[in-house]
């Protein structure tokens, strides 16, 4: 037993932590410690990735057969946490201004965190289940954050009333493929689809279990929450949504698809076909209406999950590590435009309209050289690292001979185009005069400065993710 | 006399399909969505006991615990939400959900 904890000590020492946390804070009157709970807890989930990284690697599963240790999982994991610690620092600014600033904040986003850490490791249905319940229901509670925001709260509640349906069909298609296949782990269900009687019922389980899947990642045809709920919530969660359960839940998704049905991927390679056109143009063609800067994201945040998905649609080693650097990318490339995003401000307001960035280059031509070099991006112009992603994933469709979607993937980029480089057209060329005039954090500048860079040393060598992404792609497969 | 599966599991098909379509077609309140959440739930601890019991292994009705724990877990936060918004808005029927569009 105890040489097994080993390789939970992550999940567990960020639980207790977690827990020791709120309750210290409970207690505590010094203002010191209560203003810097973001920072605090940001640091426990650092913490939390060395002991990733030294949690030994097992290429079989682990615990019973619940639970899976290798370079995927370590990989997913380090991001997310990484990830999660910049955006809890990157927030602290604004729940200060706004008077948010409550230890339950970090406390919330760090079980969420460790939700998408079982939802990532499990291998078996039921601690699947309860890692995306973790990780979900914490985000209920923050998208409802300001509750003194009728905003905030009708976000909450949207998000809330979908997210409970879409766990009631990846329930139901659980009960289904376990009906069908006898058994609720990865590997026993991989081999017995194989000498499965009931297919039917496997196929509708697992179509069900995809669609909810899904629903989370906001992939067309469940992604109407998204604009909405991106819209109401406070603009650091709407960045903590946009980011870090995209990949924790894209990490599951590979795993399902991989792991679990991995026999029959002719029975699921249309679906995903769909997911992926289908969110792609709901992207392009969604965003082109909105002036609001989180509605915007949201549709973006759709059309990029739609190119991600192609990388999965290949069914190939190929593609899923497309799929893998796709996510990374991105999340870097989010990262960047939520640094300046979360410092919008009029007179200490946030806005989010995209005109009150007019001739924002004339005061602060640095910023927003590298606000418009993400958008660049973001946008798939060459030679920048959002292009080489789109390259690998389209390079993987056409491999595997699905050549239509690749033609919606190119033809969908040139429209969403459009809509980024508006942006930088309003930044740049605008008639009117912009009203912003916050002065954006030292702090927050660095992430935005680090992010743009990365995004053009990534056209060279990728950031060095490649092998790491291969090797975790390698690492499902087998 | 064994009752055959497929009675069991119409029972939870239509009890699934009454709660996806409580949350579509009904226009009206928010208590009645989470009811329909709960019906759903109930729906698949229905499926979860019955396979468990067809296939003479105890994993399903382990899983049906589960999912009793995290049913009462969610439906507190979803009240939780519904108030905060009947706070601010007086008012819990869904057309009153209308801040956002686009």
């Amino acid at each position: 037993m105890s040489e097994n904890l080993k390789f939970i000590s992550p999940e567990l020492f960020l639980v207790i932590f977690n827990l020791s946390f709120l309750v210290m804070m409970l207690f505590v009157k010094s203002h010191a410690i209560l203003s810097n709970g973001n920072k605090i807890a940001a640091i426990g989930l650092l913490i939390t990735g060395v002991l990733v990284q030294l949690t030994p690697v097992d290429p079989d599963p682990v615990l019973n057969g619940f639970y899976t240790s290798n370079d995927f999982t370590a990989f997913f994991k380090m991001l997310v946490l990484f990830l999660s610690s910049v955006l809890l620092y990157l927030s602290d600014a604004y729940l200060k201004k706004n008077n948010l600033l409550k230890y339950e904040f970090p406390v919330l986003i760090n079980f969420s965190v460790f939700g998408m850490m079982v939802v990532i490791s499990s291998n078996d249905l039921m601690v699947l289940y309860l890692g995306i319940e973790i990780q979900s229901l914490s985000l209920y509670i923050i998208a409802a954050y300001r509750r003194d925001n009728l905003k905030s709260t009708e976000a909450g509640l949207k998000y809330f009333i979908l997210g409970a349906l879409s766990s009631g069909l990846l329930l139901y298609g659980i009960s289904l493929v376990y009906g069908a296949t006898g058994s609720t782990q990865f590997d026993t269900i991989y081999t017995s689809i194989m000498y499965t009687e009931r297919m039917l019922g496997l196929q509708i389980g697992m179509v069900f279990l995809l669609s909810a899947i899904a629903f989370k990642f906001a992939a067309f045809p469940f992604h109407m929450w998204t604009p909405d709920v991106y819209d109401g919530s406070p603009t650091p969660v709407t960045a903590f949504m946009a980011i870090v359960p995209k990949l924790a839940v894209g990490a599951v998704l590979a795993k399902v698809l991989f792991d679990i049905f991995g026999g029959i991927s002719d029975k699921w390679q249309l679906v995903l076909v769909f997911l992926s056109g289908g969110s792609m143009i709901v992207g392009a063609f969604g965003a082109i209406a909105q002036n609001n800067i989180k509605r915007l994201i949201g549709y973006s945040s759709i059309g990029h999950v739609g190119f991600a998905l192609m990388g999965l649609a290949a069914v190939s080693p190929e593609g899923l590590s497309g799929f893998i650097i796709y996510l990374f990318l991105y999340s870097i490339m989010m990262l960047g435009i939520f640094a300046f995003v979360l410092n919008m401000e009029k007179d200490g307001v946030l806005v989010t309209d995209i005109y009150s960035l007019a001739r924002y280059s004339e005061h602060n031509p640095a910023t927003s050289f590298a606000f418009s070099l993400i958008l660049f991006s973001l946008a798939g112009i060459p030679p920048l690292a959002g292009f080489i992603c789109k390259l690998y994933v389209m390079m993987a469709i056409i491999n595997s001979g699905v050549l239509y979607l690749a033609l919606i993937g190119a033809i969908v980029s040139v429209i969403g185009a459009f809509y980024y480089l508006r942006i930088v057209y309003i930044v740049y060329f605008s008639e009117a005069e912009g009203s912003l005039n916050a002065k954006i954090p030292v702090g927050h500048l660095f992430i935005l400065f680090v992010s743009s860079s990365a995004i053009v040393i990534g056209t060279y060598n990728l950031l060095g993710v490649e092998p790491l992404t291969r090797a975790a792609a390698q690492s499902l497969l087998s | 006399m064994i009752i055959p599966i497929e009675y069991f599991l119409t029972v939870s098909a239509l009890l699934f399909v009454i709660g996806v379509f409580g949350i579509f077609i009904n226009r009206k309140n928010v208590i009645i969505i989470l009811m329909s959440i709960e019906l759903i739930l109930a729906s698949v601890n229905i499926n979860f006991v019955v396979f468990s019991a067809y296939l003479g292994d105890l994993v399903g009705q382990v899983f049906a615990m589960f999912i009793l724990t995290v049913a009462a877990a969610e439906a507190a936060i979803g009240l939780a939400i519904i108030v905060c918004f009947y706070r601010l808005r007086n008012s819990i029927f869904i057309e009153d959900a209308n801040t956002m569009k686009g």
